[in-house]
């Protein structure tokens, strides 16, 4: 566990709602293009590539065959996750360290505007067995989760709107964001996905792409760019089984996040300075920061949204970015996404919506209804003490 | 570098059948229990799970991996899927040693799993949308089209007849008559195959693979606790990979130069220079009578067109000088695809182990290698393993 491993290039499109003018092998070139750049290396340097993707999302059965000529992956070790980009991150990251490989890539992407009937996919999710005879809208495990989640917790539908605001208002300072807030704030008034989820507490999806270089410590000495440190990294599922699951608490973020501080040598998580947690429904950006062990009493949560302290101003920044609500919702590629605003934070090349303080950034995602996956991803500007 | 060394302490499967009534939840948990009950580890003691599964589109549920991460023995542990089409169930394994090499984890149970038989009729509509959606599905290929391409271009290249190939059906035929999971298993002669119905000229129906249900499952340990809870660990010594461009037409496939450098990358870990000589047993991927010979060639363990003339001489059968698929292979045993490659890997597992009753190859054997096969003849994944630890 001594090898220490580092980012050093990143490459993404920006995001948006459709790209009607190029195909997802053009997406992934342009992003591996700016990746490798970024990174100071040529494809011909690199051991080996990891795609996560899921085959109902791409409209190809075993998608992975379309992976790697974009990527100048023609003949080397090449797989794919059917995951999230982070766990893709956290395979990179064993590869290296096993000493198979020196030089990983990871790419995820989204091409969501190619799916024209998304919600009937998400319907083939479901257990074929007990669930999908049921005939319901897969987003009403959401609005069921939020029901017991907001029970259990004392946090109010209020405060899941305050989270679209900031998470929109953040994204009108991310250049790569697809819906930042344009006019009308109030979340509220929106119409019901299913009751108490709002229409607008939903994340939209968007098309895109990130390519992800790691290197080992000898490959970041030699980059073009600061490195950004893998300080932790860890994944972890839950119940599939909607029976038998637990309705209030996000246990594979929980369990995801204990491990990568374990690793990290992180015993307050207070002392992260950043997080970018997944919100692809407003109230789960909450569920996540309480799973990740930032307040010892939920509630505190919803009091933190009121007082503005997740917002980039405050002491927990959460979402600078955006999140899924303000930037998009890229699929596979949406903890990539954090990813890159991580290492951009930690670079110090975020522009506008730049931190004062960052040093340590935390990445997490979820994969989304009905399932109940997720990683975690802590990335630092120091490398870490071995 | 800290690389450790990775062990495989058990292996299990199911029957391989051609409609299981169990669900894909029940049948990864039937393989993942068996495989722990060859050894002494409980569930609770296993690090992470690593499952194998090949298209979504035969079981019919989007993001299948969620879906089976109960029946995988993954609930709340760390549990991915992964994924290169029909080179997975050789891939999983690599996998898994991936992540206990790298000392994340000290104990992984990786499971293969496939039902083939709820996509309705027949599995071959599920593969039309491998194809390129603009270039390739309108002209509506289907396996047997492509696989036949491969075939002749094969034997047009060496001068190789539809006989030499029909002898891999038969031996891998029979030798699955000794494997109690197998779906068809059969004693037949090479007049028998060449009688069958031509699917697609050069190749007869008894030359391809059924479409099956199965699971089969191996747990991985690392040295320390290996030691702990078995004497007869079976040491992975070598894994490699290898991904080919998507544009297979532009490929010339008479030869799997994919196959030839994933091999040579486990081989190099494995310390393996001389192949033919350091290999005692083989478990190429065998979906077609062809690709078994094929795949020998890319394995280093034939010359190039030269493997259907060792298998006439008798070299690659059960008491041969190297015995080839004593399992059975895909075409005796059934082929749920990313299943069928780690149902390789357990056969290694107990062969090397001298566990593997009326299928023992005789003489002891201390080195094999299972490879597996898969996207748009496009992708090449193995792993050696032995009896001696790797250095």
């Amino acid at each position: 566990m001594s090898e220490r491993v580092a980012i050093i290039g990143i490459g993404f499109t920006k995001l948006q709602p459709a790209t009607p003018l190029c195909s997802f092998k053009e997406l992934v070139f342009e992003a591996a293009q700016k990746a490798y750049a970024d990174a100071g290396i040529r494809f011909t340097a690199i051991d080996s590539f990891v795609t996560c993707a899921e085959d109902l999302n791409e409209g190809i059965s075993i998608f992975d065959e379309y992976t790697p000529d974009q990527l100048g992956a023609v003949q080397k070790p090449m797989h794919t996750l059917t995951q999230d980009g982070l766990h893709g991150i956290a395979d990179a990251l064993m590869q290296i360290r096993s000493g198979i490989a020196e030089t990983v890539v990871v790419e995820a992407h989204s091409k969501a505007s190619n799916i024209l009937t998304p919600d009937w996919l998400l319907d083939y999710a479901l257990d074929p067995v007990y669930n999908r005879p049921l005939d319901f809208s897969p987003h009403a495990i959401a609005a069921l989760e939020m029901n017991r989640f907001l029970t259990q917790t004392g946090i109010t539908v209020s405060h899941c709107a305050e989270v679209v605001i900031k998470n929109r208002l953040n994204a009108r300072r991310n250049p790569l964001a697809a819906y930042p807030l344009e006019t009308d704030p109030t979340t509220e008034l929106a119409p019901y996905l299913c009751y108490p989820l709002r229409e607008k507490e939903l994340a939209k999806n968007a098309d895109g792409c990130v390519v992800v270089v790691l290197a080992n410590e000898a490959g970041a000495s030699k980059a073009r760019n600061q490195p950004a440190w893998i300080l932790g990294t860890s994944f972890a599922s839950d119940s599939p089984t909607l029976e038998s699951r637990h309705w209030s608490n996000a246990e594979y973020a929980r369990l995801a996040a204990q491990a990568a501080y374990r690793q990290a040598g992180i015993k307050d998580p207070g002392k992260i300075d950043f997080f970018e947690v997944d919100d692809t429904y407003a109230y789960k950006e909450l569920q996540h920061v309480i799973a990740l062990g930032l307040y010892d009493d939920p509630v505190k949560a919803g009091r933190a949204i009121e007082t503005g302290e997740t917002r980039p101003e405050g002491r927990i920044p959460v979402n600078v970015s955006g999140g899924a609500l303000g930037m998009g919702l890229p699929l596979e590629a949406s903890g990539l996404y954090r990813i890159v605003e991580l290492v951009l934070q930690l670079r110090g090349q975020a522009g506008e919506r730049q931190l004062s303080r960052a040093k340590i950034g935390l990445a997490q995602s979820w994969r989304g209804v009905p399932t109940t996956s997720g990683a975690v991803v802590i990335l630092g500007s120091e490398p870490p003490h071995v | 570098m800290s690389r450790r060394r990775v062990a495989v302490i058990g292996a299990g499967m199911t029957k391989f059948m051609h409609r299981a009534l169990e669900t894909p939840k029940e049948l990864a948990w039937l393989a993942v229990q068996s495989a722990l009950a060859s050894n002494q580890l409980k569930l609770k003691q296993v690090d992470c799970v690593v499952l194998g599964s090949a298209p979504d589109a035969f079981d019919g549920v989007h993001m299948k991996s969620e879906y089976l991460s109960d029946g995988c023995g993954g609930w709340r542990k760390p549990f991915l899927r992964c994924y290169v089409g029909g080179g997975t169930g050789v891939y999983a394994v690599a996998q898994a040693w991936v992540q206990v090499a790298s000392g994340m984890f000290d104990t992984a149970v990786v499971v293969c799993e496939e039902k083939m038989s709820t996509c309705q009729p027949h599995p071959q509509a599920a593969f039309l949308t491998i194809f390129d959606p603009i270039t390739e599905q309108p002209l509506k290929p289907n396996l047997l089209w492509i696989f036949a391409l491969e075939q002749t271009r094969y034997m047009e290249t060496y001068g190789i007849t539809v006989e030499e190939i029909a002898r891999v059906s038969v031996k891998n035929k029979r030798n699955a008559l000794n494997h109690p999971a197998a779906q068809l298993g059969a004693k037949l002669t090479v007049e028998d195959v060449l009688a069958s119905e031509i699917m697609a000229w050069p190749v007869h129906r008894l030359m391809v693979s059924p479409t099956s249900d199965g699971a089969a499952a191996v747990v991985l340990a690392s040295e320390e606790v290996a030691r702990r809870v078995t004497d007869k660990p079976i040491w992975i010594q070598g894994v490699g990979w290898c991904l080919d461009t998507a544009y297979w037409t532009n490929r010339d496939l008479a030869y799997p130069e994919y196959v030839e450098k994933a091999a040579w990358m486990a081989y190099r870990m494995a310390g393996v220079k001389e192949p033919r000589k350091e290999i005692n047993i083989a478990e190429p991927y065998d979906p077609f009578a062809y690709k078994e010979l094929h795949h020998l060639e890319g394995l280093q363990l034939a010359p190039k067109g030269q493997a259907p003339k060792l298998l006439a001489d008798g070299v690659f059968d059960r008491n041969g000088d190297l015995p080839v698929t004593p399992s059975g292979g895909l075409l005796g045993v059934g082929n749920p695809i990313a299943a069928a490659g780690t149902m390789k890997l357990c056969e290694l597992f107990w062969q090397l182990r001298g566990e593997a009753g009326k299928r023992q190859v005789p003489g002891k054997p201390e080195r094999g290698v299972a490879q597996a096969w898969g996207d748009l003849m496009q992708v090449g994944t193995v792993v050696v393993m032995g009896t001696k630890k790797p250095q």
